[in-house]
Formats: C-alpha cells, structure tokens, sequence
C-alpha cells in the first residue's frame, strides 16, 4: 500500500514525534508514505477567519500536486489539516462555480478527486488481525483514554469520520494493540488550542476537565491523533497545576506511539523522550 | 441594555452575514442548543445564540464589538448539533470577516493579530515557521514574556525548528493577489 503523504507544518516541528512514530508504525505494517514533494501550508485556524477563498485554495493547492504526482489517496495526520482538505473536497464538490475559481487561483484545471484519509482510518479498515499479528509487548498494564478532540468528527457531514459525539475507532484499533482503554466523558470536548498562543487564560480551564476526568476514570495516559491538542496538553499543565492547584503530570501520546510500543519498538524509536511531560513512568511500568 | 437600545438595525448588514457565511441563519429558533454546548461561552460577552440573533436583526454594532466573534475557537460544535443546520461556526468566521473589513477595533486583539501574523508568515515562508511565528506575535503583542520558558524548553528538545525554509513563495505570493481581485469585485 503507497500513500501520498501531507504532514503539515506541525509535524516537521513542534509535533516531530507524531511524524516520527507514524513512519515507524507504517514500516512495520508495510504502508509506504510518499511525501508530496512541495507541499504547503494549509492555512489552518487564520485563513478561514480571513478569506473563505483563501481557506479553500491553500489546501487545493497541495491537492492539485498530489494529482500532478498521479496520486489517488493522501494520508493526513494532523487533525487540523485533515479537516481543512475535507472541508475544501466538501465545498467544491458541491459547487462547481467555486471550482472554477479555485482553480483560476491555483492556476491548475483542479479536479478534486483525491481521497483524503486519516491515519485512524486505514488502520482500522481491515488492518485489526494485521496489528493484532505484529504485536510483541504486553500493553496491558497501562490504563488509556482516547481523546479525540473537536477537528477528527466534525462537522459529521463534512467529516464523516465515526460517530461524531462518541467515536471508538481510536478505541478499537489500541484494543487490537492489547491496550486498556477506558470510557470517559471527554473524548471529544475542545481542548481550545486555537486560542492557546492568544488566549492561555481560556485554555487552561478547558484543559483542567479534560485531565480531572481523564484522571478521575483512571487513565495513566491520554492518547491523541492531533498535534495541537498534543501541543496544548503536553506543554500547559504546569500552569493549569498552578491556576487550579492541582498536581497533573500525565503524559500525552500520540497513539502511533502506542502502537508503536506495541510493536516491541524502543521508546526512543518513537521519539518518547521529547514530551515536555515526561513518560518515563509510564514507559517502567511496561518494562 | 442600553448600548442594545442605541443600536441601529442594519438590513444591509444582516445580508452580508448571510451572503459571506453562505448561511440561512433565519432559520435558527432560538433553542439555545449552540450556546448550551459552546466550551468559550462562559468567556463571551454575548451568546452565540445571542449573535445569531442580533445578526438577524442587522444589530452591526453589537456583533462586530463583541468579543464572542473572536474568541469563537472554531471547535464545531455548535454547527454539529444545530437542530435547522445553520453553521454557527461559518456564521463567527463571516462576522470576522466582515470586521476586518470595515476597519471595526477587535474587542479581542490578540486574535486578529496572531491570524494576521499567521498568514504573513505563509506568505514568506510557504510553510509555517513556529519560531518566526512566535518571535513576530511578541513584537505585535508587546506580550514579551509570556511562554519563555515553554519556548526555552522546546528548543532545548530539539523540538522547535530555529532554521527556516523556504516553499513555493512566489506561487504563495500570486495566489493571495488572484484571491485579492476576486474578493474585490464581489464583496
């Protein structure tokens, strides 16, 4: 299996560890990721508060190279950008005028045919016996909980990705991986990233209910698929400790580091060692 | 109350809104589902229900100076579970929008800045520099030391790229004065 792959700013940044975890989870499983070669931006939270035309051209921009390339899938990580090429295949296949005029913009006859996928999805179509068959570690000791954030399920009709207010595909796949998954209330409660560079005031009392639940059910860990909702978990609970005085030091994962550990892959493999909150204990405790 | 008293309606404006969102926003009843499940609503000055309302009044003042519009974090879910399937979150983007525009002083400052910010750095970058990023909204915000240690902290794992690169710029760069055209003549 070959995918085109758009990593997205994050990745090759602040979010290095989603990157890393996710080629070494895909050499294991024998999908090849093909990087677009020239990729861009996506324009992310800023374009669409600016310019709808702009929100909409960025992405098709790194769509129309992936047709170049003669591509039909592209894999997208990142949450954020994954939504904002969902949204642009969305409205253009809805409205062949606004087509034309991305098109006139990226200077390309685009023709929006490719498939947009996110890593969750092909490894939880018909890839359970495959994971389950490469699965060398016990990972049963350690108590997770899946977080979804707000990007991944909605809106539904644009995103079509699981049950949009309680989605388990996350669930099933670290299930498959022989990890205890626990039910919690907040899997897809927003974490306010956007506003986490702006506004931190905000942010952190919405991350303090995401970590009082996820600690009340009994999760060692939270397990994400989105590097902003990592970024804004990992790094902040030191201020929320302080603002609530509480005393979190949870660690954040990405969940192809899960299933990486899984695999019988080393913690530092799968960059384990560059969180701001430390795994370490996390890590003991399967050792 | 007053200052709600004192606003004009602008037909013209509740228009604009429906036009730019593309929304229908006549069509919301006030069931207060929006507000019930947005995660900032405990921040903002006016509901999001309460922005929907007042936009179908054409109540121009009231939306474009609160500071709902900008501190609207763009999760969602207030369009996923809109029982007349209006697109609160399209609604807040439109309002913006317009805001900019019309030179209206964001309520919010940091917003508008960091978006700003944001798309200078895609314009000379092509991809997002985090550190560029940073360093510019420092110098906008005049809020130098906040996040410095998070800052020290990342770079110290390696996990901040400090060297930039460059793609696509002048592509990058034609395609925001096409979208500068177009946006001219329609809006």
């Amino acid at each position: 299996m070959t995918y085109s792959y758009y990593p997205g700013c994050s990745l090759h940044s602040t979010a290095c560890e989603y990157d890393i975890s996710l080629k070494a989870v895909s050499d294991v499983l024998g999908i090849e990721l093909k990087e677009i070669k020239k990729w861009i931006c996506c324009g992310a939270s800023a374009a669409h508060q600016t310019s709808h035309l702009l929100a909409l051209s960025l992405p098709a921009k790194n769509l129309a190279e992936i047709e170049k390339e003669n591509m039909t899938e592209v894999l997208v990580p990142c949450a954020a950008c994954y939504a904002r090429f969902k949204t642009t295949k969305y409205e253009l296949e809805n409205d062949p005028e606004l087509l034309q005029d991305i098109s006139k913009i990226i200077a390309y006859p685009f023709e929006n045919k490719v498939n947009i996928l996110h890593p969750l999805e092909i490894l939880s179509n018909g890839m359970s016996t495959k994971i389950k068959q490469y699965v060398k570690k016990d990972l049963s000791k350690i108590k997770i909980v899946c977080y979804y954030g707000c990007l991944l399920t909605r809106p539904p009709k644009v995103m079509q990705f699981d049950i949009c207010e309680y989605p388990v595909t996350m669930d099933e796949i670290l299930k498959n991986a022989g990890v205890d998954v626990l039910d919690w209330s907040y899997k897809t409660a927003c974490c306010g990233a956007a506003l986490s560079l702006t506004k931190t005031d905000i942010i952190l009392k919405l991350i303090n209910d995401i970590f009082e639940n996820a600690i009340d059910v009994g999760a060692d860990a939270i397990v994400v698929a989105c590097p902003l909702c990592h970024s804004n978990l990992d790094m902040r609970q030191n201020e929320a400790n302080k603002l609530f005085n509480r005393n979190y030091n949870i660690p954040i994962m990405y969940f192809t580091q899960v299933l990486g550990l899984a695999f019988g892959l080393k913690p530092e493999e799968l960059s384990l060692n560059t969180h701001l909150t430390d795994t370490d204990e996390l890590i003991k405790k399967i050792d | 109350m007053e200052d709600l008293l004192h606003d004009s309606f602008d037909w013209d404006f509740a228009n604009k809104v429906q036009v730019i969102a593309p929304q229908n926003i006549n069509l919301c009843y006030q069931c207060k589902k929006c507000t019930a499940g947005c995660p900032i609503a405990f921040k903002m000055d006016y509901s999001p229900s309460q922005i929907i309302y007042a936009a179908r009044l054409g109540m121009k003042e009231l939306v474009l100076n609160s500071n709902t519009i900008w501190l609207c974090a763009s999760c969602e879910t207030c369009t996923t579970r809109c029982p007349q399937d209006v697109d609160i979150a399209k609604v807040m983007d439109a309002a913006r929008i317009i805001a900019r525009k019309e030179k209206f002083r964001p309520s919010v400052k940091e917003i508008p800045i960091f978006n700003k910010t944001f798309l200078q750095n895609i314009r000379i970058f092509g991809r997002l520099y985090e550190a560029g990023l940073t360093v510019f909204l420092k110098l906008r915000t005049g809020e130098f030391k906040k996040d410095l240690d998070l800052g020290i902290k990342m770079i110290k794992k390696g996990k901040l790229k400090l060297i930039p690169s460059f793609t696509r710029i002048i592509e990058i760069n034609k395609m925001f004065s096409r979208i500068k055209k177009l946006e001219h003549t329609r809006i």
